[in-house]
């Protein structure tokens, strides 16, 4: 243990950070797409950008590229800094949740949806 | 025991990419729990690190792959339109579960569940696999961060295994042929 420790130098915890909040909000983000297009016709309608997979394309798309992007801008950010990791933490599970809840049909017949 | 290319491509996705990631996800969420300096040496801190991120890293490009394959692959031939007038429904899935009042809870409740949920699996599971890999034996000391990592891994882990239910379920009420 003690010949491990002294081999191991402790990195920043800022791209861990970073991947976990962008993980989040591309969870949430997809998630509230989801949530959207299923209590507006008009909305899902706008989503169809590939005909064969409809309007899943669409919000697969934004809800995925959303992620690498928040990944990409945070990691720019905290890649040497020290951050905050419980704040971080906490509400990168609160985004995750929103993402669970939002892709979940009885969340949107509770609004009128689906 | 012939299968169509439609019977082999939805197996992929479900036997194949879907069933790689589930299987081994439990092997990979007891590795991360078990880095703990107080379990391994330093010699099995490495060896387990090392398979750890060769692991974390494979199942999530089958939870990448089962998505991909599944939504631009197998779902076109699930949710395609049968011609005006049919009444044979067998090819196509979607409408033959609709059609049914005691089926069509597939489709609203399970197919539209799965399709949804199951993207959260990938990208959680790149999330874990980023961690691992960049801590590497230093997540050993990291209870906070390891924690978080495995709640995501397990989040990870739901949402393809609602996925995956689902997907053989409604395969067989309504196979993709």
């Amino acid at each position: 243990m003690t010949r491990m420790a002294t081999k191991i130098s402790d990195k920043p915890n800022g791209p861990v950070a970073a991947a976990l909040l962008a993980g989040g909000i591309g969870s949430a983000l997809f998630g509230l797409i989801v949530f959207f297009a299923a209590l507006s016709e008009s909305f899902a309608t706008a989503l169809n950008w590939y005909n064969p997979v409809g309007p899943l394309s669409g919000k697969s798309i934004l809800g995925v590229a959303g992620f690498f992007i928040a990944w990409v801008v945070l990691h720019a950010l905290w890649k040497d800094k020290e951050i905050n990791f419980s704040g971080i933490s906490t509400a990168s599970l609160v985004l995750l949740a929103v993402g669970l809840l939002g892709t979940f049909p009885p969340v949107w017949e509770l609004f009128g949806g689906g | 025991m012939d299968m169509t290319g439609r019977e082999i491509w939805t197996t992929i996705h479900g036997m194949v990419f879907g069933f790689i990631f589930l299987l081994g996800f439990s092997g990979a969420l007891y590795a991360v729990y078990a880095m703990r300096p107080e379990w391994l040496t330093a010699e099995g801190m490495k060896r387990t690190v090392n398979l750890t991120k060769a692991s974390v890293w494979a199942l999530a490009i089958s939870a990448w792959a089962a998505v991909i394959t599944g939504t631009y692959i197998v779902y076109p031939w699930y949710r395609a339109r049968p011609p005006e007038g049919a009444t044979d429904l067998g090819n196509f899935p979607r409408y033959l579960l609709l059609a049914d009042p005691g089926t069509a809870g597939w489709h609203q409740f399970g197919m539209e569940w799965k399709e949804h949920v199951a993207f959260l699996a990938p990208i959680a599971a790149t999330v874990v696999a980023f961690a691992v890999s960049y801590y590497g034996p230093t997540l050993a000391r990291k209870v906070g961060e390891r924690r978080a990592v495995m709640i995501f891994f397990i989040v990870s882990f739901a949402a393809a295994a609602a996925a995956g239910l689902f997907g053989a379920f409604i395969t067989k009420a309504a196979p993709v042929r």
